[in-house]
C-alpha cells in the first residue's frame, strides 16, 4: 500500500459551507460542542454485554412507512433477528448505492448475529433503532429524538449502544 | 450522532460512535468515536464482504473498553482505495452549465416531505401492515 496521493480525511464541513455559498444559501449551522463528553464506565466484558445499536442511514424494515426527507425525526425500532434481505434504506444524503446491494455497509446486522454466535458479544437487544442522518433541527434532535432512543435504550437494558451515523 | 452519543452516555449507558466523517465528529466531540476513512454510505465497511464487516465492527466494539479517556478517537487503517482521489469529487460544486456566473448547479436530493421508499412494494406492505392498528414500530408516525 503506498502512502502517495493521500489526503487528510474529506473536510465536510467546509464542503457543506461552500456548497450552501455556491447555490446562494446561508451557511448550515453544524453542532460544535465544546463541552467535554459524559463518560459511563464499561464494567463488563463484550462476552457478557447486550449490545444496543442506534443508526442514522435511514434504514426501514418491509412492513413500516419509509422516513421522508424532510426533516424526519421519527424512528423505526427493528428486530434485531430481521432478515438482512428485509431490510431497505432511503436518504437524501449519501449514495445508496452499496448500501441497497448490502445493508451491513450501514446497518451491521449480520455482523452483530455472527459476533453474537461466535461469543463475541453477550447478547443483540431485541430491537435496533435507526432514523435519518442529516436532520437539519438540532432543536429537534435534541428534545424529541435522542430523548427517545434512551428511554428505549433504558428499558431495553442493554448494556453498550454502538452507534453507526452515515 | 454526536447529540445522541452524548444524551445516551449521560443515562449511564455507554457509548461508541462509528465514524466516517472526521470533523463532524471532531466538532461534536461524542464520548468514544472509531473514525473510517471511507465515503458515506460505508460507515462499518463495503458491500458483501463480511470479513471487512466484522474486522470493522469488531474494533468499534473494542474501544469500549480501549478508550479510557472521554472524548478520544480511534483511527482505524484502512483506505477505501489505491489512492484518495474520490475525495476531489465529494460535494464539489459544479458550475452551470449555462454558465450563469457565480452559480451553482444544486445537485443534491430534494427534500421531499413524503416517505420515500425504496421499493414500490414496500409502500404496499407498509399499508398493510398498518391497516386498522396503530403503529407499534414506526415511533412517532402517525398513521
Amino acid at each position: 500500500m503506498t502512502t502517495a496521493n493521500r489526503q487528510g480525511p474529506v473536510r465536510y464541513i467546509d464542503r457543506t459551507r461552500d456548497q450552501y455559498a455556491g447555490l446562494g444559501y446561508e451557511p448550515y449551522g453544524w453542532a460544535h460542542i465544546e463541552e467535554a463528553p459524559p463518560f459511563a464506565p464499561v464494567t463488563k466484558p463484550l462476552s457478557e454485554s447486550k449490545i444496543g445499536v442506534v443508526a442514522t442511514g435511514g434504514i426501514y424494515a418491509e412492513g413500516h412507512t419509509a422516513f421522508n426527507y424532510r426533516d424526519d425525526v421519527t424512528y423505526r425500532a427493528i428486530p434485531s433477528d430481521v432478515e438482512a434481505a428485509d431490510l431497505r434504506a432511503t436518504h437524501f444524503a449519501y449514495d445508496l448505492t452499496d448500501a441497497r446491494k448490502d445493508i451491513n455497509c450501514v446497518f451491521p446486522i449480520d455482523t452483530l448475529k455472527q459476533l453474537e454466535a461466535d461469543g463475541v458479544i453477550g447478547s443483540r437487544a431485541d430491537n435496533f433503532y435507526t432514523c435519518m442522518g442529516g436532520i437539519y433541527s438540532q432543536r429537534r434532535v435534541r428534545e424529541t429524538l435522542a430523548p427517545e432512543f434512551v428511554q428505549r435504550c433504558i428499558a431495553d437494558e442493554v448494556d453498550l449502544v454502538l452507534l453507526v451515523p452515515v | 450522532m454526536g447529540l445522541i452519543a452524548r444524551q445516551i452516555e449521560a443515562a449511564g449507558i455507554p457509548t461508541v460512535s462509528m465514524s466516517s466523517a472526521h470533523d463532524i465528529t471532531r466538532a461534536v466531540n461524542p464520548p468514544r468515536s472509531v473514525y473510517l476513512d471511507y465515503p458515506h454510505g460505508h460507515t462499518v465497511g463495503r458491500p458483501h464482504d463480511p470479513e471487512l464487516n466484522r474486522e470493522i465492527v469488531l474494533q468499534g466494539l473494542r474501544a469500549f473498553h480501549q478508550l479510557t479517556e472521554p472524548g478520544s478517537m480511534i483511527h482505524l487503517p484502512y483506505n477505501w482505495a489505491d489512492t484518495d482521489d474520490w475525495k476531489d469529487r465529494v460535494m464539489r460544486p459544479t458550475p452551470r452549465e449555462d454558465g450563469v456566473s457565480g452559480e451553482m448547479e444544486d445537485d443534491r436530493v430534494e427534500r421531499h416531505p413524503d416517505p420515500q421508499y425504496q421499493l414500490p412494494s414496500d409502500a404496499d406492505a407498509a399499508a398493510a401492515a398498518h391497516a386498522g392498528r396503530d403503529c407499534v414500530v414506526c415511533a412517532g408516525v402517525d398513521f
